[in-house]
């Protein structure tokens, strides 16, 4: 009982992280088929803005809410990635839809480039140019009706630009002057430390439990919830999954694509963001941190079937309990006295390395029977 | 590269100025009767950077310091040190181009580099096919030897066979259980190897070993291996690299694997530079093994220490690998002023038998072009340093592994034609 509580708990923490961090692909690459490899650098902005959130929850004024900063920064995750992905659609992707090499080829510079901008930038002047990127971006949106729909709306909108700007500078140099830490730029990977509330572990049903990995399957089963949620329920679900399933017949129902786009993408990358979060709690943050997880972000996402949640879901924990069942060879203390071939072959696969070989034979192997994943689904991809 | 290395050399001399003042500030080489130009090759980009750059500052340090006290002295002649710095981007095929560039295009007699067992293995065949010399700084698996290498890192036994021994012996573990857990390349693994044939000999038990695929984060399954393995406690042996190391200690600590509830962790990959980005508070009460260790109270280390935060600023702090960069640029100039020449056959031979009072103590080049060095056990403290247990005496290298099954009985002496690269005791 206690060994398969174990183990089951292994494989759903494994999967957890694996589901996070593919999430917000599943939604970009299922439902709007755009290959985004900057998918992982816009967790590494996420994990970033978690390190950032820490160090200003340290100053004397916030000190004593310092054990919520996890909580906050999950939100301001969210926010900085999206943005930072609006702002990509925006400008790059949206040219290229229906031209996946190019977004592929586009999308991997981009990542270069936020990998090379976290390196050279002060994070202080980084999060100063985030601010004033939310400030420009959606300051015009607020504007009464009235402005809106006036002649000279550009030069509100460029004078908004101009206040984003300042604030920006505003905020880079006062966080760099009072936070010593994010003053200078630096190619050196920092830390992100749980507050004492989450680190340890927890009794339950006599096996002990890291609170951590606790607080990533959280965040994760929140994450699915609210965008089920969101896609099921509400008026922008309902035209995102319209447009999903039927571009050209929604543009003619009334349907703007081009703001069903913009949000899809955004929501997309601010779940990545929210990873970010989760995986900051794991092991440090780094310019490198988010290439580490695309590979298998996109596996889960294949795996499940391209625009499927549920697909998603099963596939990253399915990964998750062989990763565990494999790596840690399990069945061995389930069955310990098989027979010795077969306990030395479980035995050459009970590494991790080996555990990872293991489950991609595996996936190849499946997709060979079943190419468009477990729950294969009509969309935008498969009418083009 | 040419206007910064002009900034270098004006920097150079600016702390000369502080150090000596019989320089005038003017003329960079006012006093010397020639320059020399040495190649220094390390990653400035990439992964490695992080570390590497730490190399070419203390490189650069203690060309300086050569510099303000006069500089190589050949033949009656002073020469100036000048460097060419290359980049080789955490791309092992890069640091191959690049020595061919230093070597062919800009004729330098000597060049400083690499990190990564793989980067020196990619430049190996350069240095050997062009009869070049590589001086490489880093403590590494051996199992080679090049005639045109020189090693001034510690080889196994003179850092994973002490703590091993210690661990089994004299650690709050010991007698205990053995678990390996190691990056998934050729250091860890050779390394290990190593380890469980010394386990064996001490009579005790390796129950475990995993290697976690470079970049990989995800240490769930070995802490589940760790906890069957070893439910009462006991020693596990780290060599994971880098970043690894972060999400390994952040989670076995989680999971209750910690020093109070009987688990030892040794490192062999984690000095103080690694000590300050992982976190006191995750490794306190673990263990790390090394030839240097900043807090050996002698004036040479204090001074080795004092110099660099000098330098490059009072945050910086020092460790074994850079302590070895330092070491192999003072044994480069004293082999160079024994020979009496650049050339280097001569050079090569000059350096077997160069003594030096390195930050660590006295180190000696061997006929196998490793050094002879102090093997320290510290225990790792709140502040981030190295509380040092215990130290051996001078321990001397081997370039074949004795307890390794595949180079047990031999050894590497190139000061005998005879013997070479590898010849049976």
């Amino acid at each position: 009982m206690e060994l398969l509580l174990d183990s089951l708990f292994n494989g759903v923490a494994i999967g957890s992280v694996l589901l996070v961090a593919a999430l917000g692909l599943a939604i970009v690459f299922g439902l709007m088929g755009v290959i985004n490899l900057a998918h992982g650098e816009l967790m590494m902005l996420g994990a970033y803005t978690t390190y950032v959130t820490q160090l200003i929850f340290k100053l004397p004024i916030l000190k004593s809410f310092y054990n919520s900063y996890i909580i906050v920064s999950i939100f301001l995750a969210f926010i900085v990635s999206g943005v930072v992905g609006i702002l990509l659609e925006k400008t790059i992707i949206r040219k290229l839809y229906g031209s996946p090499l190019e977004t592929l080829l586009a999308t991997w510079g981009v990542s270069l480039i936020l990998q090379q901008f976290v390196r050279s930038v002060p994070l202080a002047y980084g999060t100063g140019l985030v601010i004033s990127l939310i400030i420009g971006l959606f300051l015009p949106a607020t504007f009464p009706p009235k402005i809106k729909e006036s002649i000279n709306f550009k030069y509100f909108k460029f004078s908004s630009w101009i206040l984003a700007a300042l604030t920006g500078v505003l905020t880079g140099s006062i966080i760099s002057s009072t936070v010593s830490k994010l003053s200078r730029a630096s190619a050196r990977n920092v830390d992100v430390t749980a507050p004492s509330w989450m680190r340890g572990q927890v009794e339950i049903l006599g096996t002990a439990f890291p609170k951590t990995r606790l607080m990533i399957i959280l965040i994760t089963i929140i994450s699915v919830i609210a965008i089920t949620l969101f896609l099921n329920q509400s008026a922008w679900g309902m035209r995102i999954r319209a447009v999903t399933q039927n571009r050209q017949m929604s543009d003619c129902l009334g349907i703007s694509t081009e703001k069903v786009d913009i949000i899809t993408f955004g929501i997309g990358s601010g779940l990545a963001g929210v990873a970010g979060v989760a995986v900051s709690l794991l092991g440090s943050v780094g310019p490198n941190v988010g290439g580490n997880y695309i590979v298998g972000c996109f596996m889960v996402v294949v795996l499940g079937g391209v625009g499927n949640l549920l697909g998603t879901v099963l596939a990253s924990f399915g990964i998750g309990i062989m990763t565990d069942l494999i790596g840690a060879g399990r069945l061995l203390s389930i069955w310990p006295d098989m027979p010795l071939p077969l306990s030395n072959t479980i035995n050459f696969f009970a590494t991790t390395s080996m555990a990872r070989v293991m489950i991609f034979a595996l996936i190849v192997i499946f997709l060979q029977f079943k190419p468009t994943g477990l729950f294969p689904q009509k969309g935008r991809m498969v009418e083009n | 590269m040419r206007i910064s290395r002009r900034i270098l050399a004006g920097l150079a001399t600016a702390s000369l100025a502080v150090t000596a003042t019989s320089c005038g500030g003017g003329g960079t080489s006012g006093s010397f009767d020639d320059t020399v130009t040495v190649g220094i090759l390390h990653s400035l980009s990439g992964t490695m950077a992080i570390s590497e750059s730490t190399l070419v500052d203390t490189e650069k340090m203690a060309i300086e310091e050569i510099n303000a006290a006069g500089g190589v002295k050949v033949d009656g002649k002073s020469y100036k040190i000048e460097y060419i710095v290359e980049d080789g981007a955490s791309d092992w095929p890069t640091f191959a181009e690049k020595s061919k560039k230093l070597i062919d295009q800009d004729g330098v007699p000597v060049v400083f580099g690499g990190w990564t067992s793989a980067s020196r293995k990619a430049m190996l065949p350069v240095y050997e096919s062009k009869d070049a010399f590589l001086y490489y700084p880093i403590q590494y698996e051996a199992q080679e030897c090049s005639n045109n290498i020189f090693y001034t890192g510690a080889t196994p036994n003179q850092q994973s066979e002490p703590a091993t021994d210690f661990m089994y012996k004299r650690s709050p573990a010991a007698g205990g259980d053995f678990f390996l857990v190691g990056s998934d390349y050729v250091f860890p693994r050779t390394s290990n190897t190593i380890t469980k044939a010394q386990v064996k000999q001490l009579g005790g038990k390796v129950v475990g070993e995993d290697y976690l695929p470079l970049g990989n984060t995800e240490v769930a399954p070995i802490i589940s291996k760790i906890k069957k393995a070893l439910p009462e406690g006991g020693i596990i042996i780290n060599t994971l690299n880098g970043d690894q190391n972060v999400a390994f200690f952040k989670q076995i600590q989680d999971a209750g694997i910690t020093p109070s509830s009987g688990y030892y962790v040794m490192n062999y990959s984690i000095a103080e530079e690694e000590i300050s980005t992982i976190g006191p508070e995750f490794l306190e009460g673990h263990y790390g093994a090394w030839n240097y260790m900043m807090s050996i109270d002698t004036p040479a280390s204090k001074k080795f220490a004092k110099s660099f935060k000098k330098r490059w600023g009072a945050d910086r702090v020092v460790a074994d690998p850079q302590e070895s960069a330092y070491n192999m640029v003072y044994l480069w100039k004293q082999a160079v002023e024994d020979a009496g020449t650049f050339d280097d056959n001569a050079v090569r031979k000059a350096l077997v038998g160069q003594k030096f009072d390195a930050p660590q103590g006295p180190v000696e080049v061997m006929p196998n072009h490793h050094l002879s060095q102090t093997v320290r056990i510290g225990e790792i403290n709140a502040e981030g340093g190295f509380t040092i247990l215990e130290e051996t005496g001078v321990v001397l290298p081997q370039a074949w592994n004795q307890k390794h099954p595949s180079s047990k009985g031999f050894a590497c002496d190139w000061t005998d034609p005879s013997k070479g690269e590898k010849y049976k005791l």
